[in-house]
Formats: C-alpha cells, sequence, structure tokens
C-alpha cells in the first residue's frame, strides 16, 4: 500500500466539519482550509432508525443500482391506443391520480373529473346520475400508478380515451398516459361541463385515431427522453412548462399526421389542437418519467423514491426499497399566481401523477433550467438556482441526459434520498398546475408545492424496519 | 460656492457640477455611454429619492422632457446636453450626504440582477460538504452522538477518513462504522476522539509539536498529549498522531481502528517509529494488536498503560534509547512547598483521563488503595461524592462530570471548585493536578488557577503537558503556576512521583 488512507498521510488535508465550531476556528488559525457544513438535527425520524439506515451495508450498492435503472431507461412512442385496450380492464373503472382513494374522500376536482370520465362513458344519464353511481361504488376507482400509467391532475382515465404508449427499449418496459386536452375548463382539472365533454369526444374520434395512424407509419419510434432533455436546454423543466417540447412534439409527428388518410379538416383541428396546446408534451414526458422510475421497483434497502404523487386529497410516495407501499399524508395547496379572478381560497390541494417528473429529476428540481417558473411566487432568477442547488443535495445522482445549462451543464438533480430529506430537512421541490376545489371549476392558477413530511417520516421507519429485519 | 469633480467607476461624467447653497448641496452630472430603460432609472430615482438626506433626486436620460422637469427642479445641467446621455441631478442636505446618495445611484446603475451567479447553498450533510472538497480530505463530525453515525457514513462512503469528536455514539454504531471503513480503506478516528494531528494539522487537542518520524496510535487523548510533548522537548517530532477512539480497544470493538491505523502508518514513508498509547486495554485485544504489530515492518513500541507499565514517560524514553537519542531531563519548575502535615493524603484532580489512570497506576503501589470516579477498581468507586476524605483521583473529564458543560480543559469550573472546598475542609493534603495547554484547550489556564492556588494554600504539584509552541507556551504557564508556589513537571510521572515524596516526607 503506497498511498495509505487515499492520501490522507501524504500531504495535509482539508477538512469538511460537521458540529461544534471551535475546531473549525482552531483549524483557520492553523491556516488550514476549512468547510463548515450547515448541519442541523434532522428534520425527522429517530436516530436509531436514522442509523440503522445510514449503517445499512446494503445502501450504498442498493441506491447505486436503484440509480442506475433511473439513468439507463430509456422512453421511446410506440403506439398510441384506446385505454380500453391498453389497460385490459373490467368494466366500470376509472383510474386516477395519487395514492388510492375513495368517491367520500374525493377532493373537488377529483370528483368532477370522475363524473365528466362518467358522463364521458355513458354510465349515467346526468351530473346527478353519475354521482349516484359514483357515491354508490358501482365504479370502482384505482390509481393510475397501479396500472403502469400516469395521468396529470386527477389522472382520470376512462376506456374511450387514447394513451400514449411509450416503452424502453433496453428492458421492453411499458408505461402509459392519456392525451392532455389543453388548458382551462378541462376534465383533469375537474371541468365537466358541455365543453369538456365535447372536446373529450373529439379527441377520441379525431385526435385519437390520427395521432395513432401517424405514429404507426413513423418509421422509427419518436425518442421522447431526447425531447426531454433539449427541452431543458430551451428554458422548460418538463412539468410546468413544457412549450419547446411540445413544438418539438408537433415538429417530429407533423409530417406523418399530415400523411394520414384523415380528411385535411380534421388534420387542421388536429394540427391547431396540438399547436395551441403548450403542455401538449406533460403526458409524454410523464411515461418518460414513470418508465426510468418503475425500473428501479423493488431493490431492497434502497431508500430511493420512485414514486411522487397526488390525488387531491393525500400526498404518497414510494420508494424503491419498500415495493408498492404507499406512504400517504393530507396534500398541502400549492402557492403561486392565479388566473382571472381566482384567487388561493379557490385552489384545491395538490393533485396529480405529474409530480413523477420531480421524482425523475426534472420539473422542480430542474428548476434553474425554466426560470420562468420562479415568477410564479414572485422569485428571482437566483431562486431558481438556489432551487436546484438544494435539490442536489436531496439526490443520489446526477442524470447526465438531462443537463442544465446554466448550472454548468449539470446534469439534473435525480434520485431523491428519503434518508437525505431528513437530514437536510429540505422537502423535494414541485411546481405544478392548480385546480378549482370546487368540482366543474377547471384550473386557476399554476405553482409550487411540497409534499407533506409525513411521507418521508413513514417511508423511513418502514425502511429502517425493513432494514433491520433484512440486516 | 465650490465645485467638484466626482468620478466614479464604470461611469464618466462629462460634466459634473457641485453646489451648495441655502437649499443645500447639489450635484448635476452628464455621463455618456451609459444606459438604462426607463423603468430602471425610476427604481433608481424612486430608491435614492427614499434616502433620507435627500431632497430631489432626477436620474433620467436627458430627453428634452427630463431636461425640463430637471430644469424645473433647479438642476439643469452645465452645456449641451445629449439623449443618450444620462442625467443625474440631485439635491441633499449636506455634502456627506450628497457623497453618499450620489455613490447610491453608481451603486444602483451597476447593480445587474444576477442571471448566473448561485446564492450560496450551504451544505447540509458531511456527504454533500465534502462534494466539493480538494484532496486529500478529512471530515470531523462533532454532532450530538446519537446522529454522527450518518455523518461519519458519509465521509467513509466518499472515501475519506473521519474524526468523530462526538460522544454517545452507540458501540454497535461505532463497529459497524469502522468494519466500513476498512473495507473502504479510510479510518475512523474516533467516537470520543479528541487529539489527532494529521500530516501536521492538530485536530481537536492538539499540541504544537514539531514533525518527525514517531507515529503515534492513541486510544486516548491526553495520554497521546503527553508522549507528544515530551518528544518534543526531546527534540523528537512526530509524523502523524492517530487517535481512535477510547473504545477501540475495549473487547466489543476489539481494535479495529487502532490495527487500522498501524497498518496505515506502516505504510507511510514519513513513519520510522510507532508508539501505541493506551488506557488499559482488554487483555484479548491487547494481544490481537500486540501480533498484529509484530507483523509490520516499521517497529511498534507500547505505552499502553497496565500495573506492569504505569508509566508514558518511561515509553516515551524507551523510545528515545531505540532511537538513539539521549533522554533530556524533562522541563520542571521547583515548587515552594513547604512543610507537608503528617498524615497528609493525595488529591489528584484531573482533566485528562489516562493521565488520572497513570498517577493511580504508579501512586497506588505506594500509597494504597486510591479512590476515584475511574477507579482502577471497581470497589474504589467514588461515585458522585468528590469531596470524600482520603487519597482520591478524580477524573474531571470523564462523561459523567461533562454532561451540559465543556471539558475541563475549557471550563475550569469544577476543578477550581473542589480545590476550594478541599481547603475548606482541612483536611491536610498534597494537591495533584494536570493542565494541558494546546490548540481548543482554555488560553490562559494559569490565569484562573493561580489566584485558586494561592487562595487554597495547599501544596500543589502540576503536570504541565504542553510545549512552548503551544499558543499559552509550556514556559509562561510554568513560570505563572511556580510564581504561586506550585512545583511543575512536563512529566505527569514525574509530578506524580514528586507529590508521592511530599506525603513520604510528611510521614517522616
Amino acid at each position: 500500500m503506497s498511498d495509505p488512507l487515499g492520501g490522507l498521510l501524504a500531504a495535509p488535508p482539508s477538512i469538511v466539519a460537521a458540529g461544534v465550531e471551535v475546531f473549525s476556528t482552531a483549524l483557520r488559525q492553523q491556516g488550514v482550509a476549512v468547510a463548515d457544513v450547515d448541519w442541523r438535527p434532522p428534520s425527522f425520524g429517530s436516530p436509531e432508525d436514522l442509523a440503522q439506515l445510514a449503517l445499512d451495508p446494503r445502501r450504498a450498492a442498493a441506491n447505486r443500482v436503484a440509480v442506475e435503472r433511473v439513468l439507463a431507461a430509456g422512453s421511446v412512442l410506440v403506439d398510441v391506443r384506446p385505454a380500453r385496450e391498453v389497460l385490459d380492464l373490467p368494466d366500470r373503472v376509472l383510474l386516477h391520480s395519487g395514492p388510492p382513494l375513495t368517491w367520500e374522500t374525493a377532493s373537488g376536482p377529483m370528483r368532477g373529473a370522475l363524473i365528466g370520465a362518467t358522463l364521458f362513458e355513458g354510465w349515467a344519464t346526468d351530473v346527478e346520475d353519475a354521482e349516484r353511481v359514483l357515491a354508490a361504488g358501482e365504479i370502482a376507482l384505482d390509481p393510475c400508478h397501479h396500472h403502469r400509467t400516469v395521468g396529470p391532475m386527477a389522472g382520470v382515465t376512462s376506456p374511450s380515451m387514447w394513451m400514449w404508449c411509450l416503452q424502453d427499449p433496453a428492458t421492453g418496459g411499458q408505461a402509459w398516459c392519456n392525451l392532455n386536452e389543453g388548458l382551462g375548463k378541462v376534465l383533469r382539472m375537474g371541468a365537466f361541463n358541455e365543453e369538456v365533454l365535447t372536446r373529450l369526444a373529439w379527441m377520441r374520434d379525431v385526435l385519437g385515431p390520427v395521432l395513432s395512424a401517424a405514429v404507426r407509419s413513423r418509421p422509427e419510434p419518436l425518442d421522447v427522453k431526447a425531447i426531454l432533455a433539449q427541452m431543458l436546454q430551451m428554458g422548460d423543466e418538463g412539468h410546468n412548462r413544457n412549450r419547446a417540447g411540445s413544438l418539438m412534439a408537433l415538429r417530429e409527428l407533423s409530417p406523418a399526421i399530415v400523411a394520414t388518410k384523415a380528411p385535411s379538416s380534421d388534420i387542421a383541428e388536429v394540427l391547431r389542437f396540438i399547436g395551441g396546446n403548450e403542455h401538449f408534451y406533460l403526458n409524454l414526458g410523464m411515461p418518460t418519467a414513470k418508465l426510468a422510475m418503475d425500473a428501479a421497483r423493488g431493490v431492497p434497502g434502497s431508500t430511493m423514491v420512485t414514486v411522487l404523487s397526488r390525488n387531491g386529497t393525500e400526498f404518497g410516495i414510494q420508494t424503491a426499497g419498500t415495493g408498492d407501499r404507499w406512504f400517504t399524508g393530507p396534500a398541502n395547496t400549492p402557492v403561486g399566481l392565479f388566473l382571472g379572478d381566482y384567487g388561493p381560497e379557490d385552489a384545491n390541494p395538490d393533485i396529480g401523477d405529474s409530480a413523477i417528473m420531480e421524482a425523475y429529476g426534472v420539473g422542480g428540481f430542474s428548476m434553474a433550467a425554466a426560470p420562468a417558473i420562479v415568477r410564479f411566487v414572485g422569485g428571482s432568477v437566483p431562486d431558481a438556482l438556489a432551487t436546484t442547488e438544494r435539490m442536489y443535495q436531496l439526490t443520489l445522482t446526477e442524470n447526465p441526459a438531462m443537463q442544465i445549462p446554466i448550472m454548468g451543464f449539470r446534469g439534473s438533480p435525480t434520485g431523491i434520498d428519503v434518508l437525505k430529506v431528513a437530514r437536510t430537512g429540505w422537502l423535494p421541490q414541485i411546481n405544478t398546475g392548480m385546480a378549482g376545489r370546487v368540482a366543474g371549476t377547471g384550473q386557476v392558477g399554476a405553482g409550487l408545492v411540497q409534499p407533506p413530511q409525513q411521507c418521508f417520516e413513514q417511508a423511513l421507519a418502514a425502511l429502517a424496519e425493513e432494514s433491520r429485519a433484512a440486516v | 460656492m465650490t465645485r467638484k469633480s466626482l468620478t466614479a467607476k464604470g461611469l464618466s461624467p462629462v460634466a459634473s457640477r457641485q453646489v451648495n447653497d441655502s437649499q443645500g448641496v447639489r450635484h448635476v452630472s452628464l455621463r455618456s455611454g451609459v444606459y438604462a430603460d426607463s423603468v430602471r432609472l425610476m427604481q433608481v430615482s424612486r430608491d435614492i429619492g427614499a434616502r433620507d438626506g435627500v431632497r430631489a433626486v432626477l436620474v433620467a436620460m436627458a430627453t428634452p422632457l427630463n431636461l425640463e422637469l430637471a430644469a424645473g427642479m433647479g438642476l439643469a445641467p452645465d452645456g449641451e446636453a445629449k439623449p443618450d446621455q444620462l442625467l443625474v441631478a440631485l439635491t441633499a442636505t449636506d455634502d456627506a450626504e450628497l457623497t453618499a446618495a450620489v455613490a447610491a445611484v453608481e451603486a444602483a446603475l451597476a447593480h445587474r440582477e444576477k442571471s448566473g451567479d448561485v446564492q450560496t447553498i450551504p451544505a447540509r450533510t458531511i456527504g454533500a460538504g465534502l462534494a466539493d472538497a480538494t484532496i486529500p480530505a478529512l471530515a470531523i463530525v462533532s454532532v450530538p452522538g446519537p446522529y454522527a453515525a450518518a455523518e461519519a457514513a458519509d465521509a467513509i462512503a466518499a472515501g475519506r477518513s473521519v474524526l468523530v469528536f462526538s460522544d454517545g455514539v452507540p458501540v454497535e454504531q461505532e463497529i459497524a462504522l469502522k468494519r466500513a471503513a476498512h473495507e473502504a480503506g479510510v479510518l475512523v478516528m474516533g467516537p470520543d476522539c479528541g487529539t489527532a494531528i494529521v500530516s501536521g494539522v492538530a485536530l481537536g487537542f492538539a499540541n504544537v509539536v514539531r514533525r518527525g518520524p514517531v507515529g503515534l496510535v492513541a486510544a486516548s487523548g491526553t495520554g497521546a498529549q503527553q508522549v507528544s510533548c515530551l518528544l518534543d522537548a526531546a527534540g523528537v517530532g512526530v509524523s502523524h498522531v492517530l487517535g481512535v477512539g477510547g473504545r477501540d480497544l475495549s473487547e466489543a470493538v476489539g481494535g479495529l481502528a487502532t490495527l487500522d491505523a498501524l497498518a496505515a502508518l506502516d505504510a507511510d514513508p514519513s513513519t520510522e517509529r510507532v508508539l501505541l498509547v493506551s488506557k488499559p486495554p482488554a487483555a484479548s485485544v491487547a494481544a490481537r494488536v500486540r501480533e498484529a504489530a509484530d507483523q509490520l515492518s516499521v517497529p511498534v513500541r507500547s505505552a499502553v498503560l497496565s500495573a506492569e507499565q504505569p508509566d508514558l514517560t518511561a515509553a516515551v524514553e524507551a523510545l528515545l534509547n531505540d532511537l538513539g537519542v539521549a533522554v533530556p531531563e524533562w522541563p520542571s519548575r521547583p515548587g515552594t512547598a513547604d512543610a507537608v502535615p503528617d498524615g497528609a493524603v493525595l488529591k489528584g484532580f484531573y482533566s485528562g483521563g489516562t493521565l488520572a489512570d497513570e498517577t493511580m497506576l504508579i501512586a497506588a503501589p505506594v500509597l494504597g488503595d486510591i479512590r476515584s470516579n475511574t477507579p482502577l477498581r471497581p470497589e474504589l468507586d467514588l461515585g458522585t461524592d468528590l469531596r470524600a476524605r482520603g487519597h482520591v483521583v478524580v477524573d474531571f473529564g470523564d462523561d459523567a462530570l461533562t454532561v451540559g458543560r465543556a471539558h475541563p480543559m475549557i471550563d475550569p469550573t469544577l476543578r477550581l471548585e473542589a480545590i476550594s472546598n478541599l481547603a475548606a475542609s482541612r483536611e491536610p493534603a498534597v494537591l495533584l493536578l494536570d493542565v494541558v495547554l494546546g490548540h481548543g484547550a482554555d488560553p490562559d489556564p494559569a490565569y484562573s488557577l493561580v489566584p485558586a492556588l494561592q487562595a487554597a494554600g495547599l501544596p500543589a504539584v502540576v503536570a504541565l503537558v504542553g510545549t512552548d509552541g503551544d499558543p499559552q507556551g509550556w514556559s509562561r504557564q510554568a513560570d505563572a503556576l511556580a510564581e504561586a508556589g506550585a512545583a511543575v513537571f512536563a512529566s505527569n510521572a514525574a509530578a506524580t512521583r514528586y507529590a508521592l515524596s511530599l506525603i513520604g516526607d510528611g510521614h517522616e
């Protein structure tokens, strides 16, 4: 051994210190470079649980496996098909965002979306009838996440809706998401009026078939992950800002759309619809993130978060080391900017599977790529950079495929570590849309939100318990 | 009327004027090559106008409209103004205010919303801190013991050694950390490691000693300080002092860090001799360490205290013989203790646990049983009764006495109180103290100790552990303590023997 202790005995070391400052002072007097850690007691977790996880000999390797799977996952668009075919569900099942919930516990916009989907499927004659059958439990509710699916906001997915079908070319993994309806009064925001149902019918009858034909006609499947990587270099963060991504998706799909046998008026309408929807790409980005996070499921000993998701009532997370188990807490209400006359009192608590983007390291985690987003809370460009800087301390790795130009092309902070969340006292930063709390309202704004700490408290305790049993 | 020319970094005034009259002082200037949009300039004007000493202000491009506004305020510029020039015009209460206000305008105009600069987000964990550290780097963890493992584990995961000063770390966590460190080829110094010197960098309580060929592996902080200071006095330096924590040589931990530290020093080209310093270890562990040490190419000498080998100074002297270095006369100052009364007892008030142990091991064969809060045998336990009569050695640095207060090497209060109580008790006694100098220790221990000794009026002997290079200075402290009548020794063993001789004299 020519270099004992990593060179420590060969030259005066620099010091990184956590704790009392008297040592640092004495070291500086010796002219030693000292970096003081801004240490504070962990914001949750018993000392025994924290130490159990910190010292679990499986942890480092397990987290390495988990993040390698996340980074290795690709995402290509292979098909567009009706949910009925893709999901192969029994009759009268609606998928929704977030952890499991019931009609009784569903918030306004979730109920609105469930009512709208029930009407759309013809399972009820009118709104009252829809409420009745839903309240009676005649329509089963199940989280999207249980079906390799994600859905923005209410995430309500019904058999007649068309879905993007994405595949990880490396592993063959699959993930699905319905088509984005645009902004304002839309089903995913809890609106269910005639305008909403008319649009859903058009998407079913025109948009879906055209996209399906176009996607199937492409010689090569569209590389959706590559678009996400480019978006980050163009001012998008892939959650609350999808402008560049939506235009790139349009650019890639347009020739095939035009070449379909659909009437030119339909093609024009399809192109106009996609071009007018700044969030068109979101429903492609989300299953891309889902593919990556699902790849890391079931890695014993890993403390990495695989799911961040909300149903409008509760926030739920899952971790790589605890399989399909949900850890939930009451969803917070986002803070941000409001459309028109809407104000904070109109906003529903946090809703949607779209926080899968943050789990994947984009969205709020890559805020620095999209400084325009911080204006939602009156923030400045340095605030955006600071947010991403903080998220680096919560995460296990940097995703070299998702580079943030202003951070010197550093990879996005990826793979939230439950242990680091506890130790830093910082919660994940999520960028999100805001739905009106009253069913039928639609979108009221957009802003920023964090998960409730309880989710991470439960996850930490469960991971520690699993660790004790295994080690 | 006075005229001044104001120039400022980044701006070039074409014409400026400063006027002092009954309306206050005025500054009017035109600057070329500066452009800012009107919203920005309105913000600047508003901010400057809000200053207490400013009466009127106009910072604007010199357009006809703005020139008209300036004229209306009595602040028209001299000479021809062009619309691409920036007009800075203001009135203030006095010269100082005016100068400050103009400077504030310059600063406001120079300010840009940061676009590329990142707010410094401080690292909150050792892991995050080490991500940016230069190599080689060492982590120091002194957070509350129950939380120390995660920070130390970060360092090990990053392939860096770590000194854990925290105490109260559960022993099973210590074992897990040291096993992981062994796997990673790094060292965990501690927990409860207060002293180390790594490549000349003194960590925690350590003395300013010369560098040289002797590497120390120390399960004892004050033991390492005593040994390194005596070596320094003999003109011999240390390569490194690697602390391993007081529990490392216990049965449970099994010397994990000691074995790794010995191996590291064996591989270190600057280390020619190794001295292992410890309180009495578990017998099985001592044997295992001895066995491992014998396999190394570097000669390892033991300064591990035991009834058979009670003397750190003797171990240092043996090492000096190994090196062919003459053993010097260890520094000392004679005391003024006159008559020691018959039946005087030994009262050893220590801040260093290993020094207290050494004193008991040396004194017990002479005096018989010595009671202590860290006794040689359990039945001699003092408990919490620091005022017990008879031969007593107290370790004020013991965990039970440092709860909620600083170590006695920093905070002398408890020990000074004990000295005063002893004097008040009128029990005939010889007072034996250690005073440990160096980084991290009381910057002037004699300052509080001298009056306490004078007030007590007891015969006093001090083991003064330190060097003249220490911030407190061995000689300065020794002289001050000797002035107060104490006999002072650089060697604790010598101090103890001198105290015993005083008691012996008293007996005769």
